[in-house]
């Protein structure tokens, strides 16, 4: 028995958002009587963080803390329209939303403040503690729980704004493919380590160095949730799953359980190092670019020629299975 | 149809429930006693998402009929919190962002404190062995055991303290 | 702690200047976290309501057969059952989830007429006091068939004599006249005549589970004003509603959708598979009623990540650049279209990859096979297409002896590069990832390679 390790590589870029019919995304925000914030969406978080990163999006604009922010999302009586989650349109076309709802709102909040303070709104700012001050003069400020009572109970204003992110429809030309159904590209490169026993066929991914250029990173630990978990998935799909084992010979043997349809468990798992290059998107929320999807993909082809690299054998099929391994290093030595 | 009444320890609170033939722990904690944070993932016994301590012992509690748990003392992820203040392993998956979606990590949050329980000082290796029946398709595992190894570490400076 | 993965501030330095952000940037708390260590995040399932209702499936055994009769009889007499219902039931029984977006046409029956095209084709829905009665209900469901001839290869499936599967008469979907959603830019056989080295190969891949620890389902459950509110833990509630409302034929104001709370989806749970039996069942029982996937039914019958097949012919010069590269592409859809038309587009959109190459020439087929249906998934279209083209990259290098890094970056895309579906690139960091991918593993690049950068138009470096 011999342990071959190897090394691949692999860089990729992926496409934010996926529009063909035009894909939109609305927000509302309105003030509650004592200065919160309510975000109303109907999109769906599917636990890669929407709410809080939107929330984020929706503080920094109105100038806010975050404990002001409410998110209310996903209840269509309520909600504006979201197209859903997916294509990693998710903080792009929300998050953008949110922020042209935010800056309608913080409008308002700023002439009512202006009007409690008796000043010009434009040279009011926010000091993202809770209050509006004077540029130039801080002791003059009002604390936007003052500022809600007062459009509320006073002055008869509702600060509240309405914000929608579109991209507008692109229907390809059929003879050439032309197209724009995309917002921005993000990028990411992986080096795999991995070590192949030439006995069992069994490939272990021991290390991965990834770098990924994501736009901007609006929270850097739900970056890295995102990152690791996705090229988890993709060392995942590399190495172990298939609904269909004999695929396509044979529609047989398909998984019914998680005993049976296989995914790396914690102590198979590779050690990861990532490193994160930010260029802003133009048309993304602080430059942000949707990055969900593309992080399990590079890793696949970076294994496989770590495999070719470790061992010599061309792996062309996913996943890479045991038996695959040893049927390439059998027609290696037959050869 | 035999309907078996079954009386037991939720959290340190005596209960008791009408168990129909069939009738999984699972479903009798979510359905009749109102506790809806173990989740049923898959009810073959194989994703861990349902994972509760029977008498301080981890055990996927979709396959444990409900008619045997008569007299145990069952802790599920709702009685970890001491009111607002929240066990070192819920405290440490939290400060770790070791969740994604959720839907495994009270089952996670379980095993961990099994193993907590039973062993203060564990290796990486320990704890990957007591999560190795909680799937999650999120995170990639690395932030999870992280969270246990520093809960782990949380708990033995907590003892320390009080010595 | 939270893990933070380093920024590196020198690349893109000016571009990336923050002006004074005081929340964006900063690793705040997730909102829902707590909730999930304590158990009181509430997904779909945690719902309770009294007389809840449950329904559960009876499914095609054979991956296409005609259905001589079907037999409910026995179903209807299981103890419990309150209701069975077969495809007459169903208002507008045949759908296709992009209608919404001008896509057709409907090809999918919610409930199988006369035939069943792949195996786990729902043909009849039980609903019933409890899970148990549902189950046993569905199971005495007496389907009788025609067995058929099933088409499970792609390729096979578009040959001239493959037997039709589908109504509308072809074994693949139609792209306006086209049999493939097809790229042409430049001139790909031209290319291949001035190419110094010319490589043709193969890749494939199998379907794939989304695997979601929360499997896909619902609750729908009537109103005192005679609306249907369906807790759902769909990825998109209005594409959810609007696909049901539809179906079910009803106002869409009749229907209300929330949700928001999900176990994992990765493009699982953008089908509309559960919500509409589930408001018709709801509707004729007036009760509330479940429809959840068994794990078995997430792993088999849910749509998978399509399987691909992938051609990708390159033509080299000595030198390294790629200068034609021509691709033909088989997304298998399985029994029905679901969002596969837009996968095999999204992948057309992506050839030929994060390259510049003056000639290409692609043509992504979405191929009807005798399967379950395949849909979205984390990056379809392109997670196996990347696969794909990276491994050709990897051969190439490797055939040429050109350093894998140096021979990404010789034809790496740039700002104002012509892509093939003539899209102008902007915002591209390529050039860049793959310098400081070199830099994290110690893989040294010449300095002409550490020089390159995105921002520099392609004809002002070498």
């Amino acid at each position: 028995m011999t342990l071959l390790r190897g090394r691949g590589y692999a860089s990729v870029n992926y496409p934010t958002g996926m529009n063909l019919g035009g894909d939109p995304s609305q927000a509302i925000i309105h003030a509650t009587t004592m200065g919160g914030f309510v975000v109303t969406l109907s999109s769906v978080d599917l636990g890669q963080g929407l709410k809080t990163v939107v929330a984020q999006c929706a503080a920094e604009t109105l100038g806010i803390p975050m404990e002001n922010v409410i998110i209310d999302t996903a209840d269509t009586d309520t909600g504006p329209h979201c197209m859903g989650t997916f294509a990693s349109r998710g903080t792009h076309r929300v998050g953008n939303a949110v922020i042209m709802a935010a800056r309608e709102a913080r409008e308002v909040m700023l002439q009512v403040a202006a009007d409690e303070l008796e000043v010009d709104a434009g040279d009011l700012e926010t000091d993202g503690t809770g209050f509006v001050r004077l540029k130039g003069s801080p002791a003059t400020k009002i604390h936007i729980s003052d500022i809600a009572l007062a459009a509320h109970f006073k002055q008869g204003k509702s600060i509240s704004g309405r914000g929608i992110f579109l991209k507008e429809r692109s229907y390809p030309v059929p003879e050439t493919g032309e197209m724009d159904p995309d917002s921005c590209q993000a990028h990411a490169c992986t080096v795999a380590e991995v070590e192949v026993d030439d006995e069992t066929g069994i490939v272990t991914v021991l290390r991965m160095y990834n770098t990924y250029e994501i736009g901007r990173a609006l929270n850097p630990a739900m970056v890295a949730q995102q990152v690791e978990g996705g090229a988890w998935m993709g060392v995942s799909h590399a190495i172990f799953e298939s609904t269909e084992p004999y695929y396509p010979a044979s529609r047989a043997h398909g998984p019914i359980d998680f005993c049976e349809y296989l995914m790396p468990g914690p102590a198979e798992i590779p050690v990861q190092t990532s490193v994160i290059l930010e260029r802003p998107a133009s048309n993304g929320p602080f430059g942000a670019k949707g990055i969900g999807e593309m992080t399990a993909n590079a890793p696949i082809p970076a294994i496989a020629n770590a495999i070719f690299d470790a061992c010599g054998v061309r792996l062309t099929t996913m996943p890479f299975t045991p038996e695959s391994v040893l049927r390439g290093l059998d027609a290696l030595r037959a050869a | 149809m035999t309907v078996t009444i079954v009386n037991l320890k939720v959290n340190g609170v005596d209960q008791a429930f009408m168990a129909r033939p069939g009738t999984t722990l699972l479903l009798a904690l979510r359905e009749q006693l109102g506790l809806t944070g173990a989740k049923r993932g898959c009810a073959q016994g194989a994703c861990g998402s349902c994972t509760v301590l029977l008498d301080g012992a981890p055990v996927v509690s979709c396959l444990v009929p409900a008619t045997t748990v008569d007299g145990a003392d069952i802790a599920t992820v709702e009685g970890l919190a001491d009111g607002q203040q929240l066990s070192d392993v819920q405290q440490a998956f939290l400060d770790g962002f070791a969740t994604q979606c959720g839907f495994c990590t009270p089952g996670m949050l379980m095993s961990a404190e099994a193993l907590l329980a039973r062993n203060p000082d564990p290796t990486a290796d320990e704890v990957n062995e007591a999560i190795s029946g909680n799937v999650c398709r999120c995170t990639g595992y690395a932030p999870i055991v992280s969270a246990i190894l520093d809960a782990a570490e949380r708990r033995r400076n907590r003892v320390e303290a009080t010595h | 702690m939270a893990k933070i993965n380093p920024i590196d501030p020198d690349y893109f330095k000016d571009e990336r200047a923050a002006p004074g952000f005081k929340v964006i940037g900063t690793t705040v708390p997730r909102s829902d976290a707590l909730g999930h260590v304590t158990g009181r995040t509430e997904f779909f399932e945690d719902r309770t309501f009294p007389n809840l209702a449950h329904l559960k499936i009876h499914r095609s055994p054979h991956h296409h057969a005609l259905i001589d009769s079907v037999d409910t009889s026995h179903a209807e007499q299981t103890p419990g059952v309150l209701r069975v219902l077969t495809y007459k039931d169903v208002p507008a029984n045949w759908y296709g989830v992009l209608r919404l977006i001008g896509i057709g046409p409907d090809d999918e029956p919610v409930l199988a007429e006369d035939r069943v095209i792949y195996k786990g084709e729902p043909i009849v829905a039980v609903v019933a006091d409890s899970e148990a009665a549902a189950l046993e209900g569905a199971s005495r469901v007496r389907v009788s068939y025609t067995e058929l001839p099933a088409v499970l290869d792609v390729e096979e499936a578009m040959s001239p004599d493959a037997p039709i599967i589908k109504r509308a008469g072809t074994n693949y979907f139609v792209y306006e006249g086209h049999h493939s959603r097809r790229i042409r830019f430049g001139d790909v056989e031209a290319g291949f005549a001035r190419a110094d080295h010319v490589f043709d190969w193969r890749y494939s891949s199998a379907p794939i589970e989304h695997a979601p620890t929360e499997t896909t389902g619902c609750i729908v459950v009537p109103q005192s004003n005679g609306r249907l509110l369906i807790h759902s833990n769909t990825q998109a509630a209005f594409f959810t509603l609007d696909n049901t409302a539809l179906i079910i034929n009803r106002a869409p104001t009749d229907l209300q959708v929330k949700g928001g709370t999900v176990g994992g989806g990765f493009g699982g749970k953008v089908d509309v598979m559960v919500e509409p039996l589930a408001c018709i069942a709801a509707t004729l029982t007036n009760r509330p009623v479940k429809f959840v996937y068994t794990r078995e039914e997430e792993m088999q019958v849910s749509s998978p990540r399509a399987a691909e097949r992938i051609y990708i012919k390159d033509g080299v010069l000595s030198d390294g650049r790629i200068v034609a590269r021509k691709i033909m592409l088989y997304v298998d859809a399985g029994a029905y279209a679901r969002h596969s038309p837009y996968g095999a587009t999204k992948a057309a959109a992506h050839l030929p990859g994060p390259y510049t190459i003056p000639n290409v020439h692609a043509d992504c087929h979405c191929v009807y096979t005798n399967r379950t249906p395949s849909s979205a998934m984390r990056g379809f279209g392109v997670t196996i297409a990347d696969f794909a083209i990276e491994s050709q990259m990897d051969r190439i290098a490797r055939a040429l002896d050109l350093d894998p890094l140096e021979f990404r970056l010789r034809n790496a895309y740039r700002d104002g590069d012509l892509k093939a579906h003539r899209k102008v690139a902007s915002g591209t960091a390529l050039i860049e990832v793959i310098q400081r991918a070199a830099e994290l593993v110690g893989h040294e690049l010449p300095e002409e390679y550490r020089a390159m950068s995105s921002t520099t138009p392609r004809g002002a470096q070498a």
